[in-house]
C-alpha cells in the first residue's frame, strides 16, 4: 500500500470504525454483567456516614459479574441527577444507590420516572405510595445499636455523666440521643446525657470545642451523631475520656478509649439487594430494619468494657435479634417532666410516631430548640 | 478538687481555653495578611492557602512522621501560593481581589483533590507544652496545654509591630503600601516588595493551616477550615492593620467560637444558633461601630484597592 495515497478522509473513517468497534466490544462485555452505581454526598473515607456506604459498595464489588461505579462529593442538587444520568448512559448502570437523604425528592423521584426500567435504592426511608414503583427507600433503626452503646456507656462511666455531640435536633438525631440515654439508664439509673448541638453535619472546630466543654463538665464517656466522628473520637481520647463510635468502627483511631459503637451494616444489605435484583426479585419499596435484619450492628467491645456490661449488652442484643424488644416503652417522660409515651404503650420500631420525635427523654440535659 | 465538675466556671474557662486553642489559625492568617496589606495589596486567597497548608502539613507529617517538617511544608506551600498571587498581580491591570478569589477556589479545590487519601490515616501531631502543671484542676490543665505555634504567633505580633515602626524593612513595606510613587522615587521596586510581602503572608497563613490539621482539631478533613481564612482577612480590617490589634482580635474570635458549645454544656440551651454565630455578630458589631461615612478607615494603607 502506498502510504502517500492515504487521504485524511480515509484515515478518519478508519479510526472512527476502529473506535466504534472497540466501544461496541466494551458494551457487549458490559451487558453480561450488572453495573451498580453508588453516589455519596461526601468523601468516601471520612470515618463516618459515607465510609459506611463505601464499605457496602466494596462488598458488592466482590460479587461475581457485578461492576461498581462510584462518585463522591455529589451535592444534594441537580448535580445528583447529572451523576445518575451519566452513570446510566455512560457506564450502563441498572441499579443505583443515591445514599444521601436529600437526594430523594425531587431528584431520585424524577430520575426513577425518567428511567422506569432501572432500579433506584435510596437511603433515608422516604418512599411513599405516590412515588415511582422502581424507586425504593431503605433505612436502618440504628437507635437499637445506640441503645446497646448506651448500656455499655452506663456501666463504663465513673462520673455518671455522658456526653453527646449532635449536629441538629431532627427526629433521627433525637431518637439516637434518647435511645443512648435510655440504654445508659438501664445500666445506671442515675446516668445523665449532656447534649451539645453544633448546628451542622460537619463542623470540626465546633465538634472539638463541644468535646472539650463536655469533658470539662465531668463527662467521661462521649458519643456523637455528626457526619465524621473522627474529630470527636480523637479529641476525647486525647483528654482521657472514653468514646462510643457512630457510623463505622472508629476503634483504630482510639484503640484504648473505644468502648463500642453503633454502626451501619451496609456490607450485609447491599450484596443482598444486588443479588435480589440480579435474580429478578423485587425489593420492597420501603425497606427497614435494625439489628435483626442486619442493617445495623454494634462494634466489637473494647478492652475497657467490663464483663458485667458485656453480658447485659449481649442479653439485650439477643432480645433485639428475636424481635421482642421495644426501646420506647411507656411510660416515658421527657426532660421537662411531660409524659410523652403513656404507660402500657409500646412504640415498636416501625411506629410512625417515632419518626416525629421532638423531645428529649428524662436524663438528657439539653433542649431541642 | 473532689468534684470533677466546675459548674458555671466552665464557661469562662472554656472561653479562655478556646481563645488559646481556636485563635492560632486566625492569628497567623491575620498577621500574614497584615504584612501583605501594609505593602498595598489584598490577598483574599488566604482561605485557600490555609486549607492547602493544612492539607500539605498533614500529608508531610503522615509520610515523614515529623510534624515539624509538616509545618515547614505548609509554610513553603503558603509562600508559593503567595508568590503566585503576587506574580499574577504584578501584570498590568490585574485586580488583586479577583485574583485572590480565584486562588481561594484553586487552593481549596486542590487541597480537597490532593487530600482525598489523607482523610483516613492518622498523622503525627504537634506536641503541646503543659503550662498547667501547677494546678490540680484537670480542666485548667487541659486549657493550658498550649502549642508552640500559638506562642510563636503571640511573639510575632509585637515583633511585627516593632518592625513596622523602626526597621528599614518595615518602612519599605509601609512606603509601598502608602505611596507606590514614593517607593519608586526612592529607587525600590514596588512589585518586588509586594512579592516578598505576599510570600511572607502566605508562609504565615500556611503555618496557620498546619495548626488546624496537626494540633487542633488535629486531623485533615474537608470541613476543617470552614471559612476561618476569610474571617481572618476581615479581621485585619477591623484590627486596623495593626499587628497587636490582630492578636487581640484573634483571641476574641477564638473565645467567641468556644462560647456556643460551652454555654450548652452548662445547660444554657436556648438560642445556641445565636451563640454559635457569636464571632460573626462580633465582626458586624465592630464594623458598624467603627465605620464612618465621613472619613476613610483609619490606618488603611492608601494603596489598597479598597481604599484607593
Amino acid at each position: 500500500m502506498d502510504f502517500g495515497r492515504i487521504s485524511r478522509r480515509h484515515l478518519l473513517q478508519g479510526s472512527a470504525a476502529l473506535a466504534l468497534g472497540s466501544t461496541l466490544g466494551a458494551r457487549g462485555a458490559a451487558a453480561a454483567e450488572t453495573t451498580v452505581g453508588f453516589i455519596y454526598v461526601g468523601s468516601r473515607d471520612d470515618y463516618g456516614y459515607n465510609q459506611a456506604h463505601a464499605q457496602g459498595a466494596a462488598a458488592v464489588k466482590k460479587l461475581p459479574g457485578i461492576k461498581v461505579v462510584e462518585e463522591e462529593k455529589v451535592p444534594e442538587t441537580d448535580a445528583v441527577e447529572k451523576t445518575i444520568e451519566s452513570m446510566i448512559n455512560l457506564d450502563g448502570a441498572t441499579l443505583l444507590f443515591p445514599t444521601s437523604f436529600g437526594y430523594y425528592n425531587p431528584h431520585v423521584v424524577k430520575m426513577a420516572a425518567k428511567f422506569p426500567k432501572l432500579h433506584f435504592e435510596h437511603c433515608g426511608g422516604l418512599w411513599s405510595d405516590k412515588d415511582p414503583k422502581n424507586a425504593g427507600s431503605y433505612f436502618g433503626y440504628i437507635d437499637e445499636a445506640q441503645f446497646i452503646s448506651g448500656i455499655v456507656a452506663g456501666y463504663s462511666t465513673k462520673s455518671g455523666k455522658l456526653g453527646f455531640v449532635a449536629a441538629k435536633p431532627i427526629p433521627q438525631v433525637l431518637r439516637n440521643i434518647n435511645a443512648f440515654t435510655l440504654g445508659a439508664r438501664l445500666a445506671n439509673p442515675k446516668a445523665t446525657t449532656q447534649v451539645i448541638f453544633t448546628g451542622d453535619w460537619s463542623m470540626p472546630v465546633k465538634e472539638a470545642e463541644a468535646t472539650n466543654s463536655l469533658i470539662d463538665q465531668g463527662v467521661d464517656v462521649l458519643t456523637c451523631h455528626v457526619d465524621g466522628p473522627k474529630t470527636m473520637v480523637e479529641n476525647a481520647a486525647r483528654r482521657g475520656a472514653m468514646v462510643c463510635g457512630y457510623h463505622v468502627n472508629q476503634s483504630p483511631l482510639a484503640p484504648k478509649a473505644y468502648l463500642t459503637g453503633a454502626e451501619w451494616n451496609w456490607e450485609a444489605l447491599y450484596p443482598k439487594f444486588v443479588k435480589m435484583i440480579v435474580a429478578g426479585e423485587a425489593i420492597p419499596n420501603f425497606y427497614r430494619g435494625g439489628l435483626k435484619e442486619e442493617i445495623v450492628k454494634v462494634s466489637p467491645y473494647g478492652e475497657m468494657v467490663s464483663a458485667e456490661a458485656r453480658k447485659h449488652a449481649d442479653d439485650v442484643k439477643a432480645k433485639f435479634m428475636s424481635g421482642e424488644f421495644a426501646i420506647f416503652k411507656g411510660p416515658i417522660v421527657d426532660n421537662k417532666g411531660k409524659t410523652v409515651i403513656a404507660g402500657g404503650t409500646d412504640r415498636g420500631q416501625q411506629d410512625p410516631e417515632l419518626e416525629k420525635m421532638d423531645y428529649l427523654v428524662e436524663g438528657v440535659i439539653g433542649a431541642t430548640a | 478538687m473532689a468534684d470533677a465538675s466546675l459548674g458555671l466556671w466552665t464557661v469562662p474557662l472554656a472561653v479562655f481555653g478556646g481563645a488559646i486553642r481556636v485563635s492560632t489559625p486566625f492569628l497567623f492568617v491575620s498577621l500574614g495578611e497584615c504584612i501583605t496589606e501594609r505593602s498595598g495589596r489584598i490577598n483574599l486567597g488566604l482561605e485557600g492557602t490555609l486549607v492547602m497548608g493544612a492539607m500539605s502539613a498533614y500529608g508531610i507529617s503522615y509520610l515523614s512522621g515529623s510534624p515539624w517538617l509538616g509545618v515547614l511544608a505548609a509554610g513553603i506551600t503558603g509562600a508559593l501560593f503567595g508568590a503566585l498571587h503576587a506574580g499574577i498581580c504584578s501584570l498590568p491591570r490585574v485586580n488583586d481581589i479577583a485574583v485572590g478569589i480565584a486562588l481561594m477556589l484553586l487552593g481549596t479545590g486542590l487541597a480537597f483533590f490532593l487530600g482525598k487519601p489523607l482523610i483516613e490515616p492518622t498523622a503525627a501531631r504537634l506536641p503541646a507544652i503543659d503550662f498547667g502543671w501547677w494546678s490540680d484542676v484537670p480542666q485548667l490543665r487541659a486549657a493550658l496545654r498550649i502549642n508552640v505555634l500559638f506562642l510563636i504567633g503571640v511573639a510575632i505580633a509585637p515583633l511585627l509591630y516593632w518592625a513596622f515602626r523602626t526597621t528599614r524593612w518595615g518602612l519599605l513595606i509601609r512606603t509601598a503600601g502608602e505611596s507606590a510613587d514614593a517607593a519608586r522615587a526612592m529607587g525600590h521596586s514596588v512589585l518586588l516588595i509586594r512579592l516578598r510581602a505576599t510570600m511572607v503572608g502566605g508562609f504565615l497563613a500556611g503555618i496557620g493551616g498546619s495548626f488546624l490539621s496537626l494540633f487542633y482539631p488535629g486531623s485533615w478533613n474537608e470541613g476543617l477550615s470552614s471559612g476561618q481564612g476569610i474571617t481572618a482577612v476581615a479581621l485585619v480590617i477591623f484590627a486596623r492593620w495593626d499587628p497587636m490589634l490582630c492578636l487581640w482580635a484573634s483571641l476574641a474570635f477564638g473565645g467567641a467560637a468556644a462560647l456556643g458549645p460551652a454555654l450548652q454544656s452548662v445547660g444554657v440551651t436556648s438560642g445556641y444558633h445565636l451563640f454559635n454565630a457569636a464571632p460573626y455578630i462580633l465582626t458586624l458589631a465592630i464594623m458598624i461601630i467603627t465605620c464612618s461615612p465621613k472619613r476613610t478607615l483609619t490606618g488603611a494603607p492608601a494603596e489598597l484597592s479598597i481604599t484607593r
